[in-house]
């Protein structure tokens, strides 16, 4: 073992660089978390605080040593070491306003009269990538809204099978309060009623903050912030992570 | 029929309430009741201790299982590209006037259901049936008629199967024929069960180990990961391991692991017992999916057999401590649970949404323990080598796929059929054997596989040219490759798909409907070259083998046959433009409102 060798091993830190920059990470760690602590941001739709990650939008696909992988579900590990990460390379932006475009076609989004607009995490990316039309054609689904449980409502036009409620809303024993119906296409936000009749208003309004578009929102809640003061208003999306 | 309270309240009850069971509950109820009412749903989510949407997330998902009743009579039809080659639309046309309802329908007395299903495992014998779970195989229009009067008279599904198959088909009072067309050296020849058990003992699990590495065996589902090196990757770890037999075989026109079921059922479990010997796990489940339920109870038979005889349970073969049992974990129909994590999930009773990787299902597998999974054939393999020691496995195949290869071969050939071959045998020379001729491409390794035209039939069959988990499609210059083949296979990965990836949830439809676009007469060429382009990053997008594979009927085609979609492709007019239509495209709707085209410049 040679010397600089033995020093990343006692410490377990890894090197690697992003898009030519140097980056270290402890060994274990996601790979997003790490650029993040490398303030660099690898965009991304799904990802969660304290939350595993699912690796379902794709969004935060980066090539390693040349090989794409989901860098929210990629340890750092020991053979990461030396390795090459591209981030923001043109064929991945490209891939990744893809994933956005199929996003957009495969609900029905209504941004002008959506309450998220403004701080939706949707909406962001495709100004980040300066979406005008989507390049696939829309498909209009049908989908039903359920506004029947006391504090929220689904809007399913909007969503976008991120999980993230699926993972986080849990009650005190851990059953979920929103499942997936269906599979492939056919896919479908559901919550469970029975719960929801005894949800929190916290919880109602963890489970819309956490939405990362306009699916889940609080009854009689909505359009609360001006024009101006939104989220996204100030500044474009991710541009907290390389501050 | 049962009350559903009642019902359901023995049913949780009798998998111990536990929810990892949920599976075996909801296809009880499923059996039961036709479908699973929502009552049932209720009690089960009290006794099981889960939230209603717990339990419907994991019965949605899955194809078996359905909240409206299906039929006193149940008929899925396969509709596979091979199913409709071989006349599926004619008979599926039969159903439907002698039952008096469309398919995805129910007659109104609810005594008769029709329902679409995919691949079956039959493509060697279609049109084939599963009707209240027992399969009904070449069907003819007389034979659908005889069977639709039967259901009207109220008989019993099991009493109308006329001729029993051969083998152990017999056994199983089933109609189903192995069409074993070639017998290899490993699978298909002589063998006393036991014998390899017997030897086993006599070595250490890591010496066993050894000598599956050594035979350089490969495994047989279409991965092709080194056995041995899974199971010292899991011999590793530590905890309550488990084997896992993977027997989902959905990948469309495979059907290989059918016949080994039906002819060598007690190797396959002396496999999954030198598994278990070897990696150090008691317990073994054999993941069975439900289209080959009707080999359930010859199966359990099987399974008593060898503990009577010593070849399972306590203290195997007389050695002191080599406990090992088996029970069986039937799927409900969903593809995507050939993959080995999704199985895992859907073995616990959940979604089969495949798991991230890391960690390996061999660090924490079922239950989070370590697991090794493999194929049906992989295992029956493994107990040939014990037998006869890996330099006699080596002999067989090329230096880089050792063994015999079980192929399951369909589509446009005199001979359909199972045929144990050694590795390294070309397309063309296989193409003589099964009897096929004028034919317009191969489909290598079913739908996720590659599609190859004439000028590829000297490339071999090994994993180092052209890997296969068994299912080889012969096509004839007959068939419309585009509408008949890929577009049915691309339908197949839309409907399977879990939809956890949005590349594979989403782009999978665009897709399609690009192609059926171009299929239509309204494609143009760079078409071809935007779908090359989106099919290839479905590749690098997506998390598992489905969804990376989803595209590759049209990847494959494009590259193969790139002169067929050209020919499709609409030329642009002498000003470089392609022109739009507006008057034939408005059309049809002017003609339901009865209304003259009238376009105004």
């Amino acid at each position: 073992m040679s010397n600089s060798e033995k020093k990343i091993y006692m410490s377990n830190k890894i090197k690697f660089t992003i898009d030519g920059k140097e980056c270290v990470a402890e060994e274990g760690m996601d790979l997003w978390k790490a650029a993040k602590e490398n303030k660099i941001f690898i965009p991304y739709l799904c990802h969660m605080k304290d939350v595993i990650p699912a690796g379902s939008c794709r969004i935060c696909t980066v090539k390693v040593n040349g090989r794409p992988v989901a860098s929210c579900t990629t340890p750092v590990t020991k053979e990461m070491d030396g390795a090459t990460i591209e981030n923001i390379t043109p064929d991945l932006e490209e891939m990744r306003r893809m994933i956005v475009d199929l996003l957009f076609v495969e609900g029905n989004h209504f941004c002008p009269s959506c309450e998220k607009s403004g701080n939706c995490e949707l909406q962001a990316m495709g100004y980040r990538y300066q979406m005008m039309v989507p390049q696939f054609p829309f498909s209009f689904p049908l989908r039903e809204v359920d506004a029947t449980t006391p504090k929220i409502y689904l809007e399913r036009n909007r969503c976008i099978q991120c999980k993230k409620c699926i993972r986080s809303i849990k009650d005190n024993e851990g059953k979920s309060y929103f499942a997936f119906y269906k599979r492939g296409h056919k896919l479908e936000i559901h919550i469970d009623h029975e719960l929801a009749a005894k949800m929190s208003d916290e919880l109602a309004q963890k489970a819309m903050d956490i939405c990362p578009v306009g699916a889940i929102l609080r009854k009689e809640k909505g359009f609360d912030t001006p024009i101006g003061k939104r989220k996204f208003d100030k500044e474009p999306i991710g541009t907290e992570f390389t501050k | 029929m049962a009350n559903i309270e009642n019902f359901s309240k023995e049913i949780a009850a009798k998998y111990g309430k536990n929810p990892s069971r949920l599976m075996d509950i909801l296809l009880d109820v499923q059996n039961e009741f036709k479908h699973i009412p929502s009552e049932a749903v209720n009690i089960l989510s009290k006794e099981l201790k889960l939230s209603k949407v717990d339990i419907e997330q994991t019965m949605s998902f899955y194809h078996f299982f359905t909240c409206k009743p299906t039929g006193k009579y149940t008929v899925y039809l396969n509709n596979s590209a091979v199913a409709c080659m071989m006349g599926r639309e004619e008979i599926a046309k039969v159903f439907e006037k002698e039952a008096g309802c469309k398919f995805g329908e129910v007659t109104s007395d609810g005594l008769i259901g029709l329902h679409d299903t995919a691949c079956n495992g039959m493509n060697d014998q279609e049109p084939a049936a599963i009707i209240n779970g027992t399969v009904f195989t070449s069907l003819t229009s007389q034979k659908v008629k005889d069977l639709v009067t039967a259901f009207k008279s109220g008989k019993n599904v099991a009493e109308l199967v006329k001729n029993y198959g051969d083998g152990a088909n017999t056994e199983m009072k089933s109609e189903v024929k192995n069409n074993i067309r070639k017998k290899g050296a490993v699978l298909f020849s002589e063998y006393k069960n036991g014998n390899a058990l017997k030897k086993l003992i006599r070595f250490s699990p890591e010496q066993i180990i050894n000598e599956v590495k050594n035979s350089n065996i490969r495994g047989r589902g279409g991965a092709g990961f080194p056995t041995g090196l899974k199971w010292e990757f899991c011999s590793k770890n530590k905890g309550e391991k488990y084997v896992i037999c993977n027997a989902d075989e959905g990948e469309p026109g495979t059907f290989k692991d059918r016949v080994l079921l039906t002819e060598i059922p007690a190797t396959l479990f002396e496999g999954m017992t030198i598994a278990g010997y070897a990696i150090g796990s008691h317990q073994g489940i054999l993941y069975l999916r439900h289209e080959y339920a009707y080999m359930k109870t010859r199966l359990e038979m099987v399974l008593e057999n060898l503990r009577k005889s010593n070849l399972l349970g306590k203290n195997i073969a007389g050695k002191n401590g080599f406990d090992f049992d088996i029970r069986i974990q039937f799927g409900a129909g969903a593809y995507v649970c050939g993959e080995e994590s999704a199985l895992i999930e859907s073995a616990e009773g959940k979604r089969g949404e495949p798991r991230n990787r890391p960690p390996f299902p061999v660090e924490k597998g079922y239950l989070n323990q370590p697991t090794t999974i493999n194929n049906v054939e992989t295992l029956c393999s493994v107990v040939r080598i014990i037998e006869n020691g890996a330099d006699w496995y080596k002999k067989l195949g090329t230096e880089k796929s050792t063994g015999t290869k079980a192929l399951s071969i369909s589509g446009d050939c005199k001979y359909p059929g199972i045929y144990e071959i050694e590795w390294g045998m070309t397309i063309k020379e296989m193409l003589e054997m099964c009897g096929a001729e004028n034919v317009q491409a191969v489909q290598v390794a079913g739908p996720s596989g590659i599609c190859i035209s004439p000028s590829m039939f000297d490339r071999k069959i090994a994993n180092e040219d052209l890997p296969s988990g068994g299912s080889m499609i012969v096509i004839g210059q007959q068939r419309n490759l585009l509408k008949d083949v890929v577009l049915n296979f691309m339908n197949f990965f839309i409907d399977e798909s879990c939809g956890s990836c949005v590349p594979c949830r989403a782009l999978t439809p665009v897709l399609k409907n690009k192609l059926t676009n171009l299929i239509n007469g309204n494609g143009c060429k760079q078409d071809i070259d935007e779908m090359l382009k989106l099919a290839r990053t479905m590749k690098a997008l997506n998390r598992c083998g489905l969804g990376q594979t989803a595209a590759n009927p049209i990847l494959t085609t494009i590259e193969n046959f790139r002169e067929k979609y050209e020919a499709l492709a609409k030329e642009p007019s002498a000003d470089g433009v392609y022109h739009f239509d507006l008057k034939a495209s408005v059309k049809e709707s002017c003609d339901v409102v009865k209304r003259e085209v009238k376009i105004h410049a």
